[in-house]
């Protein structure tokens, strides 16, 4: 499968990165040259193989904690980094007209 | 008098307990090794008061006869590791003023065993690279460089700080992480020994992600021996990552030594490529012949699926990164730039936050999980993973450990491959299949290319036989008397 300019245009945006004409067109190169590369996969039969998302557990597996509330009562140290807050909260701009 | 930074951890380790130097003495060299070794630009953050500060505790602590296992050594961490209210950038312009407000599980379980932060190192933006060119704080140069002492040259990637400044004696170990090689790869071109543990054996809590179910932490040290005794401060298991494994934690230290006799090493056949040098061929047949020597026997086996390794690897890594790197926003840490239309203000922040080869990642990885596209590639590349996963399950059936080179080649110029990111990619067929399967891997220094620079063999485990692997890297290690680097231009 090949990327067209619309692809990377659609990719750009679901990803919320802006690109100028001119990163467009690099990129547009970079992943048509990684995706042709990573194509090769197709001639790999994987009919009756399932998928491994982990390599982790299949002994020991995901360990679940208990629901309970364990941990918490930072709010000053989460805000700490962000770039707007007020009041122990982020600021962002306004979503809601 | 001889600078206290020559002595290994083991060495420093054991001069402090026998109180033939203070803690303080050790930490004050290598401060200024770190120093005077800028040039090299392996460090983002200096942290010389912290250090001077645990210094003292380190040495009422030897007074007072309460010594922990890493008291008073100093170690340099990778910039991916989260460390309490010390800048923590994962190289990245979108993270260069980020504190972290709390510290990684890895990190913290060293502080507890007495290990000192010496400072915070470079690596490639979010440890996407392999020369640790993609650093938004600049490259970090190799400390070793061709007879010819001419070129700069890289020192691999991501972990490139952690491997130069180990390679330099800045820090008697470090940290790094690999999610593809990014510790093995810099350690066999800076001539230091690099260890992947086992997926789960360290806790990822705390590590900035890239693609979290191939991402592990591990040490670069100068010699097997100290690595082993730097594992086994690092490996907990950690409720706060539910991948964090509950297995009993071995003494690694102890696995240095044991005989290997009647123990057979497999040689997977696909690993040896077309065009690949005769240097390395000659390496990987003198590491046979030494394991061999030591009484092991060697088997060549099939790994039939390790081609597809890499692009398997390159639509799960990326898809994992485009998910995790989401976070990025603008509003609750790092990088922001300012505009009145929320969804401008993520485009703008991102796109101005984040460099190129992360952007072809994220960008790489959207596609890849886009309607229409997600079975083709995503899924698919899942299903290949099963299938590497069970040639490497099968082959364990029939060997202990198995041995490969590192790296395709060694360390290669500034600039060189810059422009090309496929090349760059294939700088790590040789580690990338080991994390898609799960497994630990332990790059060492075993020889020289004809002009002068290091190249390391690979020995691949079983799931949680780190043991095995330092006792075969040890066998290594004593046969190949791998000279470190012993010029230090860096200081002229």
């Amino acid at each position: 499968m090949s990327v067209d300019i619309d692809n990377v245009k659609k990719i750009s945006k679901l990803s919320k990165i802006s690109l100028s004409e001119n990163e467009i067109e690099k990129f547009l190169t970079d992943l048509n040259q990684i995706i042709g590369w990573v194509d090769q996969l197709t001639e790999v039969d994987t009919e009756k193989v399932a998928p491994t998302f982990s390599s982790f557990g299949a002994e020991e597996g995901i360990k679940k904690r208990s629901d309970i509330i364990s941990d918490g009562g930072y709010r000053e140290d989460v805000i700490s980094n962000a770039p707007k807050s007020e009041e122990g909260f982020f600021l962002v701009p306004k979503v809601i007209d | 008098m001889t600078s206290l930074t020559e002595l290994c951890l083991y060495e420093a380790r054991d001069g402090l307990k026998n109180k033939s130097f203070s803690t303080k003495d050790l930490i004050l060299d290598h401060i200024d090794a770190m120093e005077s070794s800028r040039k090299l630009n392996a460090f983002i953050t200096e942290t010389p008061e912290i250090a001077l500060k645990s210094a003292d505790l380190s040495d009422d602590n030897y007074a007072n006869n309460t010594n922990r296992p890493l008291e008073g050594l100093p170690l340099g961490v990778k910039d991916m590791f989260c460390t309490k209210g010390v800048l923590t950038t994962a190289s990245s312009k979108m993270l260069s003023n980020f504190i972290p407000p709390y510290e990684s599980t890895v990190t913290d379980n060293l502080w507890n065993n007495g290990a000192i932060l010496l400072g915070k190192l470079n690596n490639d933006e979010f440890t996407m690279g392999s020369s640790n060119e993609t650093s938004f704080f600049g490259s970090v140069i190799n400390p070793w460089k061709k007879n010819d002492k001419q070129a700069e040259l890289v020192p691999g990637g991501s972990s490139g700080g952690s491997a130069a400044s180990v390679a330099a004696k800045v820090g008697v170990g470090s940290l790094g992480t690999d999610t593809g090689g990014s510790i093995r790869q810099p350690a066999s071109f800076t001539g230091t020994v690099g260890l992947k543990p086992t997926y789960g054996r360290c806790s990822r809590w705390g590590i900035i992600a890239f693609a979290s179910s191939l991402d592990q932490a591990g040490p670069i040290t100068r010699n097997v021996k100290d690595n082993a005794i730097l594992l086994n401060s690092m490996c907990s298991h950690d409720p706060k990552d539910t991948t964090s494994s509950l297995k009993e934690i071995p003494n690694f230290e102890s696995s240095l030594g044991k005989s290997i006799k009647g123990l057979k090493v497999g040689i997977p056949r696909e690993f040896f490529q077309d065009g690949m040098s005769d240097e390395i061929i000659k390496m990987w047949d003198n590491g046979k012949e030494w394991l061999k020597n030591a009484g092991a026997e060697i088997i060549e086996i099939s790994l039939p699926n390790t081609k597809y390794a890499l692009p398997c690897y390159y639509i799960i890594a990326p898809a994992e990164a485009s998910s995790n790197l989401a976070r990025y926003d603008g509003v609750r840490f790092g990088h922001s730039i300012s505009s009145n239309d929320i969804n401008e203000m993520y485009e703008l922040t991102r796109s101005d936050g984040f460099g190129d080869e992360v952007k072809r990642r994220i960008m790489i990885g959207t596609y890849v999980l886009s309607s229409g596209y997600y079975d083709a590639y995503y899924l698919k590349a899942q299903k290949v993973r099963s299938l590497i996963s069970k040639d490497y399950s099968e082959a364990f059936n029939k060997v202990d450990v198995m041995l490969t080179p590192s790296t395709p080649n060694s360390a290669f110029e500034l600039n060189e491959k810059c422009d090309d990111p496929l090349s760059m990619y294939l700088n790590d067929v040789f580690t990338v299949p080991i994390n898609i399967a799960g497994l630990p891997a332990i790059s060492i220094p075993s020889s020289k290319d004809k002009v002068g620079l290091p190249l390391g063999l690979q020995l691949i485990g079983k799931p949680f036989d780190e043991e095995t692997l330092y006792s075969f890297a040890n066998i290594i290690e004593e046969s190949s008397n791998f000279e470190s680097l012993d010029d230090k231009w860096w200081l002229k």
